[in-house]
């Protein structure tokens, strides 16, 4: 492998199980067979990659938010607050004032405007931020507490942690949430290169078109994996070669892969075949992708 | 006592709309003034969070004694909606305004 800029890849996909967290953590552990290399887990509603990884944890810390408490003995009741805020995070019921913190986007406006200084900003836990490490391995997630509506702030900080902490990692690997709205924006807007796993079916077809419509929005070059190969029908590969799309690399449907999926082993160490994709993957990135995106 | 519907049109002959935060219209009815009027709720279409609470408010200033409505109101309505002394009725969804009433009188809509 030749030495370059560091490298800061995500991994996305339109729809939803195509196997962004099979390739992230499999594509990871296979980088750090030879050199360093950083896994961030930011499917922080539901992140599963550390399923697949043993590490030892060597730091934890809370995610925070900031939202409006209602001080009653300083409120006017005016309605100020209310009527700023445009998440209706805020209500007012008669004399009283009620804060809906989930809704509640930290925009500081009914705090800032409020005449009397009552509804201070005070910080809510919205889940936890992990490391890992192990060997050249170093994996970091964040997962939302129940109820916790919003990911995109939880993502921003946890891809800060990560590139704060290993700012000259060759490669860093970002698991996106799966879909096109704001969480994956959030995950790829300042990335490299963004690889779309997708399947080889009219619904992988579609959710992928509209994962490179986004991506294109943002001016990011980007290249697809195709899993589960030889199911469904040859649209997709159609659709890259109209899009100038490069296939990356193409997995095979298996059974014996799910059944190492599903009993959290990492696929490339027992399939040849996979081992093979992930240099192809790993080939491409090297010499096409150019790095260095802030 | 003032009665509230979720309501998909603006008369006795709509359909109750079985959603809360995102009824079309709020119709109320004045049992002693025998008037019915609409507050129609559209704007919450463009809301992508936070239709429950702008809908609370929007029913508290109404302050109606009763509503009925389908599925019931959701988490953050409901807590916004435990404040207002309102009784709640649910499960009118694919009955009349009209029907949902007489339901209403006769004590056979279900109370959360």
């Amino acid at each position: 492998m030749t030495s370059q800029k560091p490298l800061k890849i995500a991994i996305a996909s339109g729809k939803g199980g195509t196997g962004k967290t099979t390739l992230s953590t499999n594509l990871a552990a296979f980088i750090a067979e030879q050199q360093e290399v950083v896994l961030v887990d930011l499917d922080v509603e539901e992140p599963n990659s550390g399923l697949f990884l043993n590490g030892e944890m060597i730091h934890e810390e809370f995610n925070y938010k900031m939202t409006p408490q209602w001080d009653e003995s300083k409120c006017t009741v005016c309605g100020i607050c209310r009527k700023v805020c445009n998440f209706h995070a805020i209500i007012q019921l008669g004399p009283s004032i009620l804060v809906f913190p989930e809704l509640c986007h930290s925009c500081y406006a009914c705090s800032e405007l409020c005449t009397v200084d009552a509804l201070p900003m005070v910080p809510k836990k919205t889940g936890i931020l992990k490391e890992f490490s192990s060997g050249n391995l170093h994996f970091i997630e964040s997962r939302l507490d129940i109820g916790e509506e919003q990911a995109v702030p939880t993502i921003a900080k946890t891809k800060k942690y990560a590139i704060g902490k290993f700012p000259d990692a060759q490669f860093t690997l970002f698991d996106s949430p799966p879909g096109t709205s704001c969480p994956m924006m959030e995950v790829i807007k300042d990335v490299d290169f963004v690889i779309l796993v997708t399947e080889p079916t009219p619904f992988g077809l579609h959710d992928l078109s509209l994962a490179v419509e986004t991506i294109r929005a943002y001016k990011k070059p980007c290249g697809v994996v195709i899993n589960r190969y030889g199911i469904g029908n040859n649209d997709v590969i159609e659709y890259c070669q109209n899009e100038n799309i490069p296939i990356l690399a193409k997995i095979a449907n298996s059974r014996e892969i799910a059944e190492l999926y599903s009993s959290g082993k990492l696929i490339y160490r027992t399939i040849p075949e996979v081992k093979v994709a992930l240099n192809e993957i790993l080939d491409y990135c090297l010499n096409n992708v150019e790095g260095g995106n802030k | 006592m003032k009665i509230a519907f979720t309501s998909s049109g603006t008369t006795w002959e709509s359909i109750i709309d079985p959603r809360f935060g995102r009824t079309e219209y709020i119709v109320i009815f004045d049992e002693e003034s025998q008037e019915l009027s609409a507050v129609d709720n559209s704007s919450v279409k463009n809301e992508a969070h936070g239709a429950g609470t702008a809908t609370s408010q929007r029913v508290f200033e109404l302050s109606p004694d009763v509503l009925i409505t389908g599925n019931g109101p959701g988490d953050n309505a409901s807590t916004a909606l435990k404040h207002l002394k309102m009784k709640i009725l649910v499960n009118a969804h694919d009955l009349t305004l009209r029907q949902a009433y007489e339901k209403y009188k006769n004590g056979e809509l279900k109370e959360v």
